[in-house]
């Protein structure tokens, strides 16, 4: 670290650590553009890299998952708007939500327990990053030759296909999403997400939207704003059991890091514009891979270190 | 004849002893204050030692130790291809800071034997070490728990140099890095002569949160349902308040 920079550096509280306070507010800044750029949350890259910087893993989740809270705030507002927000479909995952985060904290603080956090930290990272990403990365391609061969038109998906999911009970009218589905399906789909949003540190928008466009077969239109406004919750309850069983949510940090966030998106969302859907999510995938390369480098190769430490008997 | 008796021993506890003190040093500071700049901050020690008898003087050697913790270690291993934690080892005694500094390197000041008793240098440091693991034994758990430590500037990679005087005055800086535990710290001087402690004087010293960082913490530990309250609260304002500025702009 450089000794020259004192006077910037400010003690973060709860992750018991000195850091630059630019470093923390460009790292803020970098997420916000990447997620402002291509409308993706940021927190499968901030928490990463916030262990790169250091920060304890632990505390770097707790912490993620309360920044999450305000750039979902912020990013959902536009969408309510709009009317792109399915209250009914977002509270149905909100309820599977719940559960599943309040499953990944309780889990979280077993493997913590056993010292296996950081390996199914990394093992879900490297897992679901790879698959969305290739799959992005696959159907970003697809449709930038389709885009090339037929001058942009894009192809048309089938609507409503039968399958075993409208065999469920408990089916619902979703106005919004134009569905008639069993409300199983998605509160299914909010736990699992849950759980791996209290595990990951992200809000998991980047396996929500795919669930939502794929699985259920929502209209794209509303499928970003209504992912937003189930985000909040979930990583509202994330934050507030981080903060009741971990204590690992660093407000300061959380701060510095969503003031750098929030003007960070508001540059990408604008240079975002200028660019083609798909070219923004080939990109997308192909950042989604890197991080997930560098994860599993990182896991195969001869660690420089064998040896780690934590404090024990700590309550 | 009561009140004679009484003055002379207000006198005796009043005026140090100056002849019989052989050894006599301070902190420049006895308090390190984490406060929300902190970045990491050097106390001096200083002190004085007396001749000891022949005219020649002794050695000074200065050990600070922070409050002892309990660490655990972890070793990964290669399982199916990939490097997982596989055995664990618990040392509760460790201290949490450990910095030596001396006049002469320690193995010319005294016996093995007596720098153990004393606890004086790493390889002193008497640690109770328990293992499981059937890949890796105490000794490479010890190496490693040093070695973490003095990556984090917490345990000293050499033994620090005393300035020496006129044979009589001493002074050293010791470092304590932005990452240093917090706790009642022991700063212990000892006066080597003849590769014996001839004298030891022990001085606290106290490395506390101040200000708006302690008052986090301890709201974040005492009343964690509120923080979290707060923290999401806080979160959901700041995030309501950036999509109302940037509306307008």
């Amino acid at each position: 670290m450089g000794q020259g920079a004192e006077g910037m550096q400010i003690y973060l509280p709860i992750a018991e650590m000195s850091v630059n306070v630019f470093v923390i507010l460009g790292l803020g800044g970098g997420v916000g553009f990447m997620s402002g750029l291509f409308g993706v949350g940021g927190g499968f890259l901030m928490t990463p890299l916030l262990i790169f910087l250091g920060v304890p893993p632990t505390v770097a989740v707790g912490t993620e998952a309360n920044q999450i809270v305000a750039s979902s705030v912020s990013g959902v507002l536009a969408h309510w708007r709009r009317g792109n927000v399915d209250i009914k479909m977002g509270l149905i995952l909100t309820l599977g939500g719940f559960i599943g985060s309040t499953l990944g904290v309780y889990l979280f603080r077993w493997l913590r327990g056993l010292g296996q956090i950081d390996l199914v930290i990394s093992l879900c990272y490297i897992i679901f990053l790879g698959i969305v990403g290739s799959l992005m990365l696959v159907e970003s391609i697809q449709a930038l030759m389709a885009s090339k061969r037929n001058g942009g038109a894009v192809p048309v998906r089938k609507k409503h296909q039968h399958s075993w999911m409208h065999g469920l009970p408990f089916k619902m009218r979703f106005r919004r999403s134009q569905l008639y589905i069993s409300a199983v399906v998605p509160a299914v789909i909010g736990l699992f997400v849950g759980i791996l949003a209290a595990l990951m540190g992200v809000g998991g928008g980047f396996i929500m939207v795919p669930a939502m466009i794929y699985l259920l077969g929502m209209p794209t239109a509303v499928v970003v704003g209504t992912s937003l406004f189930q985000i909040i919750f979930v990583t509202a309850n994330a934050t507030f059991l981080q903060s009741t069983m971990n204590h690992t949510v660093d407000v300061v940090l959380a701060l510095l890091l969503l003031l750098g966030g929030v003007i960070g998106a508001q540059i990408g969302a604008r240079f975002g514009v200028k660019l083609k859907g798909e070219q923004l999510r080939s990109l997308l995938a192909l950042m989604v891979l890197g991080v997930c390369v560098k994860l599993l480098f990182d896991m195969v190769t001869v660690p420089g270190e064998l040896f780690a430490a934590g404090t024990g008997g700590k309550h | 004849m009561k009140r004679l008796w009484l003055v002379l021993v207000l006198l005796a506890a009043a005026a140090p002893v100056r002849a019989a003190e052989p050894l006599v040093a301070d902190l420049s500071k006895h308090l390190v204050a984490i406060t929300t700049g902190f970045a990491g901050t050097d106390v001096l020690l200083f002190g004085a030692i007396e001749e000891v008898d022949g005219g020649k003087s002794g050695d000074v050697v200065v050990v600070v130790r922070g409050p002892n913790k309990t660490e655990t270690l972890r070793r990964k291993d290669r399982t199916a291809g990939i490097w997982i934690n596989s055995g664990i080892a618990k040392v509760d005694n460790a201290p949490s800071f450990y910095q030596v500094a001396s006049t002469r390197p320690l193995d010319q000041l005294a016996s093995p034997a007596i720098l153990g008793r004393h606890q004086i240098g790493l390889d002193h440091l008497d640690l109770d070490i328990r293992v499981k693991d059937t890949g890796a034994d105490q000794g490479q758990y010890r190496q490693a728990l040093l070695r973490l430590n003095q990556k984090k500037g917490l345990y000293g990679d050499k033994v620090l140099d005393i300035g020496m005087l006129s044979q009589r005055l001493f002074r050293t800086d010791v470092h304590f890095p932005a990452n240093v535990p917090v706790g009642v710290y022991m700063v212990e001087v000892y006066l080597m002569a003849g590769g014996q402690v001839v004298s030891a004087q022990t001085t606290p010293l106290v490395v506390s949160k101040i200000g708006v960082g302690a008052d986090v913490f301890d709201f974040a530990h005492h009343q964690a349902a509120i923080y979290g309250i707060i923290a999401i609260l806080l979160a959901a304002l700041a995030g309501w308040l950036a999509a109302v500025v940037f509306k307008k702009a």
